[in-house]
């Protein structure tokens, strides 16, 4: 175990030792762990490296250090900047879990049901990894599909975040009403200057979905220079427009099993109501 | 840090059922238990934190596979790896090579078939827990994997998975005339899942060898007279060469320590000469323990046009999994009470358990009565419907009292007051609506930080009334033995009733404080050298353990008072103890109990041992049950009707509970009982696909949290003494986990409008009818 006070030092510390792993809050690494499903040779330990605990302002974007825990990005100075990623934090999972957890190892460990994911998703977040060989930038998106990869001894140092100053809304549907896993969780951000709305859906599919014609479809019945209104048929019909889209029909046009079906009309619902959210 | 902890108790009267004016000592007081400020604060020792010199660590090897065939176990490689010291198979178990509480029918490693998910086949002791854990994997087992029965209702055809078939057992009961009929008949089928026991801390156990051959197991067991026969048998041993020391229980809402994790530790323990320790991992506990029942429920209910139940007919499928475990007695419960506490003058209810591949059910605490709650309430809201009266009117109108008779034959002899607790909880206000700004403290479905919207969200209104048998059913033998002993001022109960949290150690407390006037009162840890008790289930301890220290202690009273009584010529009932100090009826006499004792040691023993009950015969007709308890519930809840995610709002019970006897435990297991009906009314079922175990954690197997337990509020406990236990009281822990989930789905019905025919209740039956 190795705890590296800069990030430099931690790509050092990796870089020597390729088959240590880096653990920041642990709250999933250590779990698998203690289960007996990983016995890593080396640890190499993120949880002293001061400069990805907080965030920094960088021409119009917020570059978020990956070791923001999910108690820190949910408190109200984090919410007025990214309300949706706040909202995120907050509902993923117990304080315990949120006290340690961090943004990187949300990212990191690509959960399906990682609550801050579809957000990043619907921001558009680009990714600064740190490596042997310098620092380089991928979207988010691109490490979640695998169309990218973490190199040997890189490691994820940075989210950049653009800041849009709009309303942002984060909504999950769970199976209970104490902390829980998503079954589903929507993510809707306004961008007024470009006059987008921009959606994803988690915790459905092995990564965030952008539904991107209902994205369109939306966007142009928004007054975007009036008070932001839509009709509340456009509301409701862009919430089934995102959920046939993420929650496509059977191949052969045969009727969804029920629990589908379920879960189809849970994204309608929440799209919907993440939009209608945003725009009130 | 412990004093700490024990001034963070509550104040007794801020406990929800204390009343202001009651004792601090003796029956009906809220005495605190005695281990609370240990367990609170975290150095209350379980059976995971025992240490032994140079001990060993166990691992088991289990199936993956539901249903196979073993070809050939080759331990070699395990053996051969350094620090393992002891591989053991179904070739090296000494005695019987199977156990079982009521049917030997389980082998202790399986030998030439596999028949659940999870069944162990080898165990491994080493010096090193993760060295167990790589050599039991490194056991090479060669299997035929044969297509699993995993649908009970195929049970009955499909190929026999042990020899004595797959059928556990089959009540047909009749009652009553075949072929009466009611003008309005409803019909439903009714589906229950898989509840896990999920205790909160998970198997362990420590097994130390004797110098004499014998073994000491050290683990939390809840029947450790039984658990030790079964392992002497096993080890081939006689009883008393093995000695089950229990250890701290961390949780049992059903049977603990399984037999399956005992055994092979003694075993282990018997072959390598060294101190064994079994840390069972939380996927280990899920696949090793025994579950609720999942139950298939087809019913149909006859009335009149007035509402009066004139028929009901059922046929109740328990699926059992792969071994017989107590399944039958869960039958008989089932049976028994499959119409309720309500007057039924025709019943005919078919019965069957059988075995599956599934994962073997056994002792859950209301095991067969909280199934068919489920089913015949919500028959009976769908009667209310038909009929279109009021759900709870058309309760009170078939309520069962004392002198009705069951559908067993069985005359309800015990106080009966079904019809004055659901007027109780009828009758109670209803909580508030939320206001109408959702920053107000209105919890929305869904949690906090959920999807819940408030123009989504529907309130609920349901009623159930549930009953459940006290004690062993059919012929049990009861008894249960304690022995009081008096020294230097200080009492000492000896008695091997299991303290599981349902409060046995604080009661015991309570009774010799209340005969003895004497306070400071120590419960002797449980071993099996102590006479047999029974196991920590159906509210036995209470009744059964609860008597015989009564008893017990109503002995040493005499053997003190006798002297005293003698010399002053009056019997010992016109003498009084009273804070440490003896007085008589006219006040002549005054003395202390010290003084009395004069440095004396008194002891006694006693047995307390219930009228007997008989089996049910050929068609479901006996005596049964010893006793019973009854319960009603209003549940409310808040349904988001587009999401089909559900908040229980509150929880309004009224109990049949004979006497208070200690009013904030009273309390505490009421709310505990509730939340884990709750848990099986919303989010309990261990899935099993093709006989598989998914998701064996407490992430996959949701628990209630703090968010999802509601307030409980108890509105009523009738105090109607039951003149055959001791101090009239029935125990209280089993009757409100049977009742709510039968209310909570009731609630949903009234919210959404759906039939709500399934527990738990998947989100896509709690969408309103107008949006599914």
């Amino acid at each position: 175990m190795t705890l590296p006070g800069t990030l430099d030092e931690a790509v050092a510390a990796l870089t020597a030792m390729p088959a240590a792993v880096p653990v920041a809050g642990g709250t999933d690494l250590m779990a698998a762990v203690n289960k007996g499903l990983l016995r890593p040779a080396g640890l190499v330990g993120l949880g002293r490296i001061n400069e990805i605990r907080g965030w920094q302002y960088q021409d119009g974007h917020a570059l978020l250090g990956a070791g923001l825990t999910h108690a820190r990005m949910g408190r109200p100075d984090f919410a007025a900047l990214i309300p949706a990623l706040a909202a995120a934090a907050r509902a993923a999972g117990p304080p315990q879990i949120r006290n340690a957890g961090t943004l990187g190892g949300n990212i990191a460990g690509a959960a399906p049901t990682g609550d801050a994911l579809p957000v990043l998703a619907a921001l558009e977040a680009d990714l600064v990894v740190a490596g042997p060989g310098g620092r380089r930038e991928i979207p988010v998106t691109h490490l979640l599909a695998g169309r990218e990869l973490l190199a040997p001894g890189e490691l994820i140092g940075f989210v950049r975040v653009p800041l849009l100053h709009a309303p942002q809304v984060f909504l999950k549907a769970t199976g209970r009403t104490g902390p829980g896993r998503a079954t589903a969780s929507a993510a809707v951000v306004l961008d007024p200057a470009r006059r987008g709305v921009r959606c994803a859906v988690g915790a459905i599919a092995p990564m965030p979905l952008r539904p991107l014609e209902a994205e369109d479809w939306i966007s142009r019945r928004i007054d975007w220079d009036g008070d932001r209104g839509v009709a509340p048929e456009a509301l409701t019909a862009f919430g089934e427009y995102v959920a046939a889209a993420c929650v496509p029909d059977a191949p052969g046009g045969e009727p969804l099993p029920p629990a589908v079906l379920h879960l189809r009309r849970t994204v309608a619902a929440l799209a919907r109501r993440a939009l209608g959210r945003a725009l009130s | 840090m412990s004093n700490d902890a024990a001034t963070a108790i509550p104040a007794v009267d801020s406990i929800q059922g204390a009343r202001p004016d009651a004792p601090v000592h003796g029956i009906g007081a809220s005495l605190p238990s005695a281990d609370a400020p240990a367990k609170a604060a975290g150095t209350f020792p379980y059976a995971a934190d025992l240490w032994a010199e140079g001990l060993l660590w166990a691992a088991l090897l289990r199936s993956p596979h539901p249903h196979a065939r073993i070809l050939s176990v080759d331990t070699s490689a395990a053996a051969a790896m350094p620090g393992v010291r002891a591989v053991v198979t179904h070739t090296d178990v000494p005695g019987d090579p199977s156990y079982g509480r009521k049917v030997a029918d389980r082998p202790v490693f399986a030998r030439e078939l596999v028949r659940h998910h999870g069944e162990a086949i080898a165990a491994v002791a080493a010096d090193h827990p993760d060295t167990a854990r790589l050599a039991a994997a490194a056991i090479a087992v060669e299997y035929e994997v044969l297509e699993p029965v995993t649908d009970p209702e195929k049970a009955f055809a499909a190929e026999p998975l042990h020899p004595d078939g797959n059928l556990i057992r089959h009540i047909p009961l009749r009652y009553g005339d075949p072929d009466a009929h009611g003008e309005v008949v409803v019909e439903g089928l009714y589906r229950i899942g898989r509840q896990d026991p999920a205790p909160i801390g998970a198997e362990a156990g420590l097994a130390v060898p004797r110098p004499d051959g014998g073994v000491d197991l050290y683990t939390a067991s809840t029947d450790p007279h039984t658990d030790r026969d079964l392992a002497a048998a096993c080890f081939g041993l006689a009883s008393d060469q093995v000695k089950i020391v229990v250890t701290g229980v961390p949780g049992a809402t059903g049977d603990r320590e399984d037999p399956g994790f005992q055994i092979p530790l003694g075993l282990l323990a018997l072959r390598t000469g060294c101190p064994v320790k079994l840390a069972a991992t939380r996927e280990e506990s899920f696949l090793g323990h025994a579950h609720r029942h999942p139950t298939l429920l087809r019913y149909r209910h006859h009335a009149d046009p007035e509402g009066n139940l004139v028929k009901v007919e059922a046929q109740i499928l328990l699926d059992a999994g792969a071994y017989a475990d107590d399944s039958a007695e869960s039958l008989a419960a089932a049976v028994s009470f499959a119409c309720g506490p309500y007057v039924v003058p025709h019943a005919f209810v078919e019965g069957w358990a059988v075995r599956t591949n599934n994962p073997p059910s056994g002792h859950v605490r209301g095991e067969g009565a909280l199934q068919v709650c489920a089913a015949y309430e919500a028959q009976m809201d769908k009667l209310a419907l038909k009929l279109g009266v009021d759900p709870a009117e058309l309760r009170l109108r078939n309520a069962l009292a004392t002198g009705d008779i069951l559908p067993t034959g069985q005359t309800v002899t015990c106080p009966a007051p079904v019809a004055e607790l659901l007027r109780a909880v009828r009758d109670a206000p209803l909580p508030a609506l939320p206001r109408d700004t959702p920053e107000d403290d209105w919890l929305l479905p869904g949690g906090p930080e959920g999807a819940g919207e408030p123009g989504a969200v529907r309130r609920g209104v349901g009623y159930a009334l549930g009953m459940v048998h006290m004690l062993g059913a059919e012929g049990t033998d009861e008894v249960s033995t304690a022995t009081v002993k008096v020294h230097d001022g200080r009492a000492t109960v000896i008695c091997a009733a299991v303290e599981t949290g349902q409060g046995f150690t604080t009661l015991a407390r309570q009774i010799v404080q209340e005969t003895l006037g004497i306070d400071e009162v120590q419960v002797a840890p449980v071993d099996t050298d102590q006479p047999p008790s029974g196991a920590a289930a159906h509210g036995r301890h209470t009744w059964v353990s609860g008597g015989a220290v009564e008893r017990a202690a109503k002995m040493v009273r005499t053997q003190l008072l006798q002297p005293l009584a003698h010399k002053f010529g009056m019997s010992t009932e016109l003498l009084q103890i009273t804070d440490g100090k003896i007085t008589s009826y006219d006040g002549v006499l005054s003395t202390t109990v010290m003084e009395a004792m004069d440095g004396k040691e008194l002891w006694a023993t006693a047995q307390c041992r219930p009228h007997p009950t008989e089996p049910l015969d050929g068609a479901g007709q006996g005596d049964a049950f010893v006793g019973l308890a009854f319960c009603a519930i209003r549940a409310v809840v808040d349904v988001d009707v587009e999401l089909g995610s559900i908040r229980v709002v509150e929880m309004a019970v009224a109990q049949d509970v004979g006497r208070v006897l200690n009013p904030a435990q009273l309390a505490t297991r009421i709310e505990a009982g509730v939340t884990m009906g709750i848990g099986a009314a919303l989010t309990e079922n261990l899935r099993t696909p093709r006989g598989l175990v998914r998701h064996p954690d407490l992430t996959g197997y949701p628990l209630p949290t703090a968010l999802d337990a509601p307030e409980v509020r108890i509105v009523k406990l009738v105090e109607e003494r039951d003149v055959v236990a001791p101090f009239g009281a029935k125990p209280a822990s089993a009757v409100p986990v049977v009742t709510s989930p039968a209310a909570v789905a009731a609630a949903v019905r009234a919210a959404t409008g759906r039939p709500v025919n399934r527990l738990p209740i998947r989100p896509q039956a709690a969408v309103a009818a107008s949006r599914a």
